[in-house]
């Protein structure tokens, strides 16, 4: 079958599916940043930045996971409930983190 | 005694021509079934096996207790007992007991579905709970664990050469069978309900099952990941719980309690929703304040996963996490006691009848109220340190989880079994089963919280003589509770085939499944059902039944 | 007054093409069963979320207690292979997520085309990893089954200014590359599931499986393989760039 245009899809469709199909640009725009803040990452490392190397680290880390879940994953065009669910995954996790280190961040309070 | 059963007449009724249990015959039908009633079925059948090996070994842990000295068995053997109880009641009936079963076989009729949202995970599901079980039983035979089912490192990692690693991977498969059952409801209750069944229209059983759900889906994976570190180190050694090689090996305790205390609310949430619905149907009311008691549902499962380090107090965490903790599990109390207390107003000038499920939900309300009351006690760090590791904790779980847990469960198999099977088990024997049961429960398990509070530690085989009095009660209540258990799968067996024939709607109760035929067909619903009545809405039943023609499949 | 549960429910006035014969029974529309599927493979990637997430907190702890082990450990591993491995998966996420716009755009070659190219990467990755790790065997890096601290107890030639550790800071070590080898190996282990599952889609892909409006399997195998890549996306500073300015 040959490629159809998106018009095409939706029209042929009794039911509508995704609002609007993401296209190659984006793809391509997305994959790329996501290859700089890469290089990035390892460049920063080089650099003497004491405490702030695992902020920075991580804080890259994190934009890439955002680009990743928002556009290849399609969840800044997927449904509310979509949306709710990646938030509540998030959420528990860093309970766990969260509640896990009130343990041992304050385990040495008060013992000296 | 007054009663609200309404039979059709014994002499010209018969079960319907057409139904999920006569759809297709032979046992590949019924092992390769999609269809999430004969799954059902399925999982009812082998937690129940289950839950008798469990008995199995609770009858051997109060033999041995009958007597001060460790004289039936060796202290080793005796770990093993207490510890094959623990999993196997936890993990492998407690867990999918009334969400496998009851939950499996009603949510997609409660919500106006044809089947779950994925069919061939849900037999899937069932496949891993057989595999885990399986697995259980292999460690049974190999020669038994004896870490106590908490696994707790570096005992299960270091000290002891029993088989870790069979129990270990059983739970974690049967773990991905509890978060498969999860995710298909979830998916289920969000996206398939029928026209006109919004949110706040929904049994509070459904409620229930989505927050037990959401706990099973983000609670369990922790417990799997913590299983296979535990494999891991007793393997090839990685040290992550090791204190010699610089592990921690309370970092294995947050792990599991991580998941282990939301397994507390995966087990009694779904209970919580048998019991809305019985005690409406048998008061003939509509449940109190139904926002609250759903809302509260939500509740408990997002406050469950804030409190878990209320079972490590005297493990080593710091003290202030521990206050933390500590403050956190008095909140978590309430919504539980929301729903005690809007039972209770149900109930008031309701028309009350003492048919067999309400009994066992009269049971689970007093004994649920002392477990949980109980429960806040030892949330309180002061108590918790005097009273932890003794008895004490062992009364308060079973009355939570047996006087609790298990009731809603009889309570639910009970009321649904005219639905299941087209036929009425026998009101006389059954009730006198829940008598039993009653009394037994109370004889074995409220002497503990004496033991338990005067300093009897738990997971003893040997004890001071001075504490023999109390056992031997527990002993003999264990006695009268393991008849109360056996004779309903006596009467129930027998009913199969000698029932009285039950019709739709033997209870006069609200809600969709009643709607439909006794058992239902295997697309559960003739037509898509259109919703424009409240949940639990009596006059609309009293309106309809007047109008109605019952039409058979 | 007579409202009834059991009504008859007059069915939507379908085109002639309403059944495809991929719509389950037990779902209304096309619509519904593509939406669930992708609702549930979410839920799915919420339990990894959660599993991934316990050996995320043993990390933090222990980097926490024993960070110029965690340091010395992570100046063993090759910030080259690392960073090339990060570039392969994002790579691969591009290449997945044009298979998905190729099934949505029901180009059968395309899609077929992009799901071999990510297979393709993935065994990239795979193969760096396997090489990777064997290079950990062959200098006593696997904790627990050859491991020895000989390597941390005297100067890094790669890193001249890092001190030799103390001998009970040496010991913990074993703790970074545990965790170094539990969650790269769960992670490798996430990745060679992903690769089978797309030769069988690739297979499936052939006969025009996904071409014909049957998204939901690509979409939500896609799903899968960008979290497996979002993983990596953490694991690769928190393990290869501690402290590399030296």
């Amino acid at each position: 079958m040959s490629e159809l245009s998106q018009k095409e899809i939706l029209d042929t469709e009794p039911t509508h599916h995704e609002e609007h199909i993401v296209g190659p640009k984006v793809y391509l725009v997305i994959g790329s940043s996501l290859l700089v803040l890469t290089a990035a990452t390892t460049a920063i490392s080089y650099l003497e930045l004491g405490v702030f190397n695992a902020v920075v680290a991580l804080g890259i880390a994190c934009i890439k996971a955002t680009l990743v879940i928002l556009f290849f994953m399609h969840v800044k065009y997927s449904s509310k409930l979509t949306k709710l669910t990646v938030a509540a995954g998030i959420f528990t996790f860093f309970v766990l983190i969260t509640m896990t280190m009130t343990d041992y961040i304050s385990r040495a309070w008060g013992l000296w | 005694m007054s009663t609200i059963v309404m039979l059709p007449d014994q002499q010209t009724a018969s079960l319907p021509k057409r139904s999920y249990l006569n759809e297709e015959y032979g046992l590949k039908s019924w092992l390769l079934t999609g269809d999430h009633k004969r799954i059902a079925i399925l999982y009812l059948i082998s937690i129940t096996i289950f839950f008798f090996i469990g008995g199995f070994f609770a009858g051997m842990i109060r033999l041995e207790l009958l007597t001060p000295p460790s004289d039936l068995m060796a202290a080793d053997t005796y770990n093993k007992m207490f510890t094959m109880h623990g999993i196997i009641m936890v993990f492998l009936f407690l867990v999918p007991s009334v969400p496998a079963t009851i939950g499996n076989f009603l949510i997609p009729i409660m919500v106006g579905a044809k089947d779950l949202a994925f069919p061939k995970v849900n037999l899937l599901s069932w496949y891993l709970y057989v595999v885990g079980g399986i697995l259980v039983l292999a460690a049974l035979t190999l020669g038994g664990v004896d870490t106590g089912w908490t696994f707790t490192t570096p005992l299960s990692t270091h000290y002891l050469n029993t088989h870790v690693i069979t129990a270990g991977l059983a739970i974690f498969v049967a773990g991905f069978s509890s978060i498969f059952t999860g995710l298909n409801f979830i998916v289920t209750i969000h996206r398939m309900r029928a026209p006109g069944m919004t949110w706040f229209r929904l049994p509070l059983f459904v409620w229930s099952h989505y927050a037990a759900s959401v706990l099973m889906v983000l609670g369990t994976p922790v417990l799997a990941i913590t299983l296979v570190l535990v494999i891991l180190e007793r393997v090839i050694g990685i040290g992550v719980f090791d204190p010699a090689k610089g592990g921690d090996p309370l970092l294995f305790q947050h792990l599991f309690w991580f998941y282990s205390h939301p397994a507390v609310y995966i087990m009694i949430l779904p209970g919580f929703g048998v019991i809305s619905e019985v005690i409406s149907t048998f008061s003939r009311k509509r449940v109190f304040g139904y926002t609250a008691v759903a809302f509260s549902s939500v509740a408990i499962a997002v406050f469950g996963f804030f409190v878990w380090a209320h079972h490590m107090f005297i493990m080593g965490v710091s003290n202030y996490s521990a206050l933390v903790f500590s403050l956190l599990t008095m909140l978590v109390a309430v919504p539980s006691a929301i729903k005690i207390f809007n039972w209770s107003f149900t109930l008031y000038k309701g028309s009350i009848t003492f048919e067999t499920p309400m009994l066992y939900a009269f049971g689970f309300m007093g004994l649920f109220t002392i477990g949980g009351l109980t429960g806040v006690f030892l949330g309180s760090m002061g108590m918790d340190i005097h009273l932890t590791e003794t008895y004490f904790i062992v009364a308060h779980f079973h009355f939570v989880m047996v006087g609790g847990m298990l009731m809603a469960f009889l309570a639910g198999v009970h009321f649904w079994w005219p639905k299941m099977t087209g036929r009425m088990y026998p009101e006389g024997i059954s009730k006198l089963a829940a008598l039993i049961t009653f009394v037994g429960f109370n004889l074995t398990f409220f002497p503990q919280f004496i033991l338990g509070y005067l300093g009897m530690p738990r997971r003893y085989a040997a004890y001071p003589p001075e504490f023999q009095a109390l056992n031997v009660l527990s002993t003999a209540g264990a006695t009268v509770l393991g008849v109360g258990y056996v004779l309903p799968l006596l009467y129930l067996a027998w009913s199969l085939k000698y029932g009285k024939i039950a019709g739709s709607n033997p209870w006069q109760a609200t809600g969709l499944e009643w709607q439909i035929q006794s058992p239902p067909l295997t697309e559960n619903f003739v037509e898509t059902p259109v919703i424009d009545y409240e949940a639990y809405d009596y006059e609309w039943l009293a309106n309809k039944t007047k109008h109605e023609v019952q039409t058979v499949g | 007054m007579d409202s009834q549960a059991i009504a008859t429910h007059p069915e939507h006035e379908e085109t002639a093409h309403e059944h495809p014969p991929f719509l389950r029974h037990h779902f209304a529309t096309v619509e519904q069963q593509r939406e669930t599927a992708t609702f549930g493979m979410w839920l799915f990637l919420l339990t990894e979320i959660m599993f991934f997430g316990g050996m995320f907190c043993a990390y933090l702890i222990y980097r926490n207690w024993y960070y110029p082990a965690f340091v010395a450990g992570s100046h063993q591993l090759s910030i080259v292979l690392g960073t090339v491995n990060t570039a392969v998966l994002i790579c691969s996420s591009f290449t997945m997520a044009m298979g998905v716009h190729s099934a949505e755009t029901r180009n059968r070659k395309a899609l077929i085309t992009w799901l071999l190219l990510t297979i393709v990467l993935g065994c990239v990755f795979l193969g760096i990893k396997a090489d990777e790790y064997h290079e950990k065997w062959e200098k006593h890096h696997v904790p627990g089954l050859n491991f020895s601290v000989h390597d941390f107890v005297r100067e890094n030639p790669a890193y001249p200014d890092d001190k030799p550790l103390p001998l009970d800071m040496a010991d913990k070590t074993q703790v970074y590359f545990s965790l170094y080898f539990a969650m790269t190996g769960m992670h490798a282990l996430h990745m060679i599931i992903g690769v089978s599952l797309l030769i069988i889609l690739v297979a499936r892909a052939w006969t025009g499986a996904y071409t014909e409006g049957h998204v939901a399997p690509i979409e939500n195998f896609g799903l899968y393989w960008h979290f497996v890549d979002i993983v990596w996306i953490f694991l690769f500073p928190l393990l290869y760039l501690i402290s590399r300015h030296q």
